[in-house]
């Protein structure tokens, strides 16, 4: 059990360390000239070498590579990405600003999106008609079809701009969280009933359902005390996945509805080439999917027995 | 007795019966999307890059199927034409994954032990980093163009096809019939060539498939975000972001081209289960 533990927090500390230098190779050694990057590109020619060779100074880009890395890691390590070249804040307060209203934002979203999910996988296994059923399983394949960036825009357009319900942009509160929290369930909900919807099906098959059966359970007994027991647990294997798709969605929703949040944040960050912005973004990223990976792999023997009890057998 | 007895002779669960039509429409419509990007001219009479300023924001007509944009340029004209630029950069995405992928996939699954953990614990760094988030710091780092979207979309795919390849080489290397090639005296590098290799690769095929409609998506994303084409050319993503901006007035500028894109990636998904179906039998 303690050799498991060890291996998997080895393992997440390990990612970590890795996304850090993949981080550095692409951003800081990759491109031809670094400082380039740090000026905005139509004042590019009109910089003195002075000023270059300063700026080089600052951000010791003079140094040997792997003087730098060795720099930069050690700074890392203790939260320390320098300053974000935009506004010249700390990398990691800048990201704590805008932290929260994403954090609002994804968490909301990720509960509609479970809860969508479920239902889905309700319905189709509790359905008896073929049609009904047809029509809930091609939902969710329907879901990861759309891109963002077009329910957006449609949900924008009926709910705001036709239906007036709702304000179309800005940050005030609950009325202007609904709309962006719909459009961010959406896609992440798609892939969590897709495998809902299949473990439904192969728990509904089981033997212990069989015997339920036999025993004389109703339909609804039988989904609700023992399918949806045992089916809901795989949810957890892929909430990397989740949180790729939450990430990946926040980008995207924030820039459509103009949203503060860690999103679009990210899309400027890269649009003004904000190497240090972008390289803490890039590792926070890295950690917090190292962690839910790290969570998922340390409770999911404790939600199911059998996995416990294979892993104190010494098989894993 | 006999109510439980016909509730399990009933098949209590058909995952795929989608009606043969939806196939079919879908084939159709992708079909429809190749010949536009290979023959653009043979679809639409209009220029997508002439506009007549005068008939700036028209409705869905006739005439303009999908309207004119802020420039009266004719918008299906500019959606026919973009599909070019789109699906180009989406086949480069899927041909890097799938070629560099397959490459690490087959190398950690033939080499096992500590090439295979190494390679894979790189394959896993990949797969921490959101793919869209991993292609954005590609291009960031390689320059705004239709090209570097589609390296940049083609690179964060690449572990994704890395750990299928493995998977399905891992299951190919025990069977019998490699075993049997190996005793009678071929070598490692022909049985990986003749026996390996392409009995690995249909699962991998399943997910390039699959890949392609993923693969639009994120093209079409980063263009929306800007990172591609310059704006007089037309990509899907740029022409949704460009109508976006006049979205309360004159709705169906973002939203046609938009609406194009969802249902050409909701065909190539449904072709693609219809692949992974077979694939399975």
């Amino acid at each position: 059990m303690i050799r498991y533990v060890a291996l998997k927090v080895g393992r997440a500390v390990f990612v970590v360390w890795a996304a850090f230098t993949v981080t550095f190779v692409l951003l800081f050694v990759l491109p031809a000239n670094p400082v380039d990057l740090l000026f905005d590109p139509t004042e590019l020619n009109s910089i003195p070498p002075e000023v270059r060779a300063q700026v080089a100074e600052n951000y010791g880009f003079n140094k040997p590579v792997l003087l730098q890395y060795a720099d930069r890691l050690g700074h890392a390590l203790i939260g320390d990405f320098g300053n974000s070249v935009q506004s010249g804040r700390p990398v990691i307060a800048a990201i704590l600003d805008v932290l929260p209203s994403t954090l609002i934002l994804a968490s909301a979203a990720l509960v509609l999106a479970t809860l969508i999910a479920f239902a889905i996988a309700l319905v189709a296994t509790a359905t008896r008609r073929p049609w009904l059923r047809n029509l809930v399983e091609a939902l969710p394949s329907g879901a990861v079809s759309v891109p963002v960036f077009l329910s957006g825009i449609l949900i924008l357009q009926v709910f705001s701009f036709q239906l007036g319900w709702f304000p179309s942009f800005g940050d005030n509160g609950v009325q202007s969280l609904i709309l962006p929290l719909i459009t961010l369930a959406v896609p992440v909900a798609g892939p969590i009933a897709q495998l809902l919807v299949r473990s439904f099906a192969t728990e509904f098959g089981a033997g212990y359902v069989t015997t339920s059966w036999a025993k004389g359970a109703t339909r609804g007994r039988i989904i609700v005390h023992d399918v949806f027991r045992n089916a809901g647990l795989p949810a957890l294997t892929i909430a990397g996945v989740t949180f790729g798709n939450l990430i990946a969605g926040s980008v995207i929703t924030e820039t459509v509805f103009a949203r503060r949040g860690l999103g679009r944040m990210t899309q400027t960050a890269i649009n003004t080439l904000d190497v240090p912005l972008v390289a803490g973004i890039v590792v926070l990223v890295a950690v917090t999917f190292a962690l839910i990976n790290l969570t998922v792999d340390l409770i999911y023997p404790v939600l199911d027995p059998r996995l416990r009890a294979s892993l104190t057998a010494g098989v894993s | 007795m006999t109510a439980i007895a016909l509730t399990l002779k009933k098949p209590i669960f058909r995952i795929e019966k989608a009606p043969q039509p939806i196939l079919i429409l879908s084939w159709i419509i992708v079909l429809t999307v190749i010949g536009w990007a290979l023959f653009p001219s043979l679809f639409t009479d209009y220029s997508p890059y002439a506009g007549d300023p005068a008939a700036s924001f028209a409705s869905p007509s006739l005439e303009h199927w999908f309207g004119t944009d802020r420039l009266g340029r004719d918008l299906f004209a500019r959606t026919v034409y973009g599909s070019r630029t789109t699906l180009t950069a989406t086949l480069l995405a899927v041909l890097i994954a799938f070629g560099l992928g397959a490459v690490v996939g087959l190398a950690a699954g033939f080499s096992g032990g500590i090439v295979d953990t190494a390679i894979m614990r790189v394959v896993d760094v990949f797969l921490a980093i959101p793919s869209l988030l991993l292609a954005m710091v590609v291009v960031s780092v390689l320059g705004y163009s239709t090209n570097n979207i589609a390296l940049a979309v083609g690179i964060s795919a690449i572990a994704a096809f890395a750990r299928v390849m493995r998977a399905q080489v891992l299951t190919v290397v025990n069977q019998d019939y490699v075993k049997a090639a190996y005793g009678l005296g071929v070598g490692r590098l022909g049985v990986m060539l003749r026996h390996v290799v392409p009995n690995s690769l249909s699962s991998v095929i399943a997910l390039a498939a699959l890949e392609i409609g993923t693969g639009v998506l994120a093209v079409a994303s980063l263009g929306f975000l800007g990172y591609g084409a310059p704006p007089p050319q037309p990509e899907w993503g740029l022409l949704v972001a460009e109508g976006r901006d006049y979205v309360a007035v004159h709705p169906w500028a973002s939203i046609l081209p938009g609406l194009a894109l969802a249902i050409v990636v909701i065909a190539t998904h449904r072709i693609s289960t219809s692949f992974r179906k077979e694939h399975r039998r």
